[in-house]
């Protein structure tokens, strides 16, 4: 499940003016754990500038020696906050992020994963066909008839079906394993795109029937591995099976799960939608 | 004197897909140096919420990004509604080795004579 939460801190790891540079190992050791908790982090080293500021309130960590400056925002707009890191271990140093952030909402690694279709614009042609395929509408059109993702929070968690049908090669999934859904570059060859070359000797004695039978072949062991309407459809109904044999999933949600019948209606009416939307172009 | 390039790198925080040796030695490389860098926990998470950071980041001028697929990285920001500049350089921890992205973040701007 999603958290819309806002960023409630840009920590900064300050090694300017007033505060003792750390060693290397340990400015890597300090980065790595604030990162694999969720925070973002600027690095600021003396005379190189970082990203101008922004809305979010500051904390900057810095060795400065039990001497950490009280800082205030010239436009008032935000506050600084300091602290003292000499001679903090990495564990010491989150647990005063934590403390500076108080009680303000964050997503954390391990407890979701951002799992949602991501367009590749330059190659959709908006055939609307991930809209008609998704039954969790994820998927929208814009007021001008293109193909968004709009409800990303309705994605299940590892699915990328919609992906594995579309035409184009243009839906990515940047979570997932395997090229060309995790957004590795598009062999156009194996998109099945190229053109039939035929060997001439086969087309002249032998059966071209043969040689497109064993192109065919080979194709499917390669990319279409990823690219499979029937893997699509199969991880579609998995995801419907596993919604409602997920025990975690409190009754009230199971009861309210899509009959096959509504399940039908549900695709039904998505591809009305995407009729309408191509209509409309 | 040309303007440096903002270095961004992601974590990748939220799911195990970039090799984590790839990752840390890429980080422990930006460490090492002088230069000043953003880090961010994920840049997936960010986009699933459009969070206006990425905003801050796709309009700071010229930018360096560690991160993955190249296709993936610019479809997410794209998505989020603020797309990347055309010359933004794009280092995939996926594919590339910790040094070849490490050298290319660092890379010097080469001077320009007025």
């Amino acid at each position: 499940m999603i958290t819309h939460t806002h960023r409630p801190l840009r920590v900064v790891l300050y090694e300017g003016n007033g505060s003792i540079q750390l060693p290397a190992e340990s400015r890597a050791k300090v980065m790595m754990a604030l990162l694999d908790k969720g925070y973002t982090v600027t690095r600021s080293s003396l005379g190189a500038p970082a990203m101008p500021h922004d809305e979010r309130n500051l904390l900057v960590l810095g060795a400065f020696e039990g001497k950490a400056p009280a800082l205030e925002d010239a436009t008032g707009k935000i506050t600084i906050d300091t602290c003292d890191i000499t001679g903090l271990e990495p564990d010491a140093i989150v647990a005063l992020v934590d403390k500076s952030r108080g009680e303000k909402t964050m997503n954390e690694p391990g407890k979701w994963k951002p799992w949602f279709p991501v367009i590749d614009y330059s190659r959709c042609t908006n055939c609307m066909q991930c809209l008609s395929f998704c039954l969790f509408d994820v998927y929208g059109v814009s007021e001008d008839n293109k193909i968004q993702v709009q409800n990303n929070d309705n994605c299940k968690t590892n699915c990328p079906a919609c992906s594995r049908v579309c035409p184009e090669v243009a839906i990515m999934f940047p979570k997932y394993q395997a090229g060309p859904i995790n957004g590795d570059e598009i062999n156009e060859h194996e998109a099945g795109r190229e053109k039939i070359k035929v060997d001439i000797s086969s087309l002249l004695g032998g059966d071209i029937y043969s040689a497109l039978k064993d192109r065919s072949a080979a194709a499917k062991s390669r990319f279409s591995k990823e690219r499979s309407p029937d893997k699509a459809l199969d991880e579609r109904k998995k995801c419907l099976t596993k919604l409602v044999g997920d025990g975690f999933i409190p009754a009230d949600v199971l009861a309210s799960l899509p009959s096959t019948e509504e399940i039908l209606k549900k695709a039904e009416i998505a591809k009305a939608r995407a009729a309408a939307a191509l209509a409309a172009q | 004197m040309s303007t440096p390039a903002t270095i961004l790198y992601c974590r990748c925080a939220y799911a195990q897909v970039v090799p984590t040796g790839v990752k840390n030695e890429v980080l422990q490389k930006l460490c090492d140096s002088n230069a000043s860098f953003e880090t961010v926990s994920d840049l997936c998470e960010m986009a699933a919420h459009r969070d206006p950071r990425l905003q801050a980041i796709a309009s700071c001028g010229k930018l360096r990004i560690a991160a993955c697929y190249p296709r993936a990285v610019k479809g997410l920001f794209q998505q989020a509604g603020f797309p990347l500049p055309a010359d933004t350089e794009i280092l995939n921890m996926r594919t590339q080795t910790a040094q070849e992205i490490a050298d290319a973040l660092l890379r010097a701007e080469p001077v320009t004579t007025a």
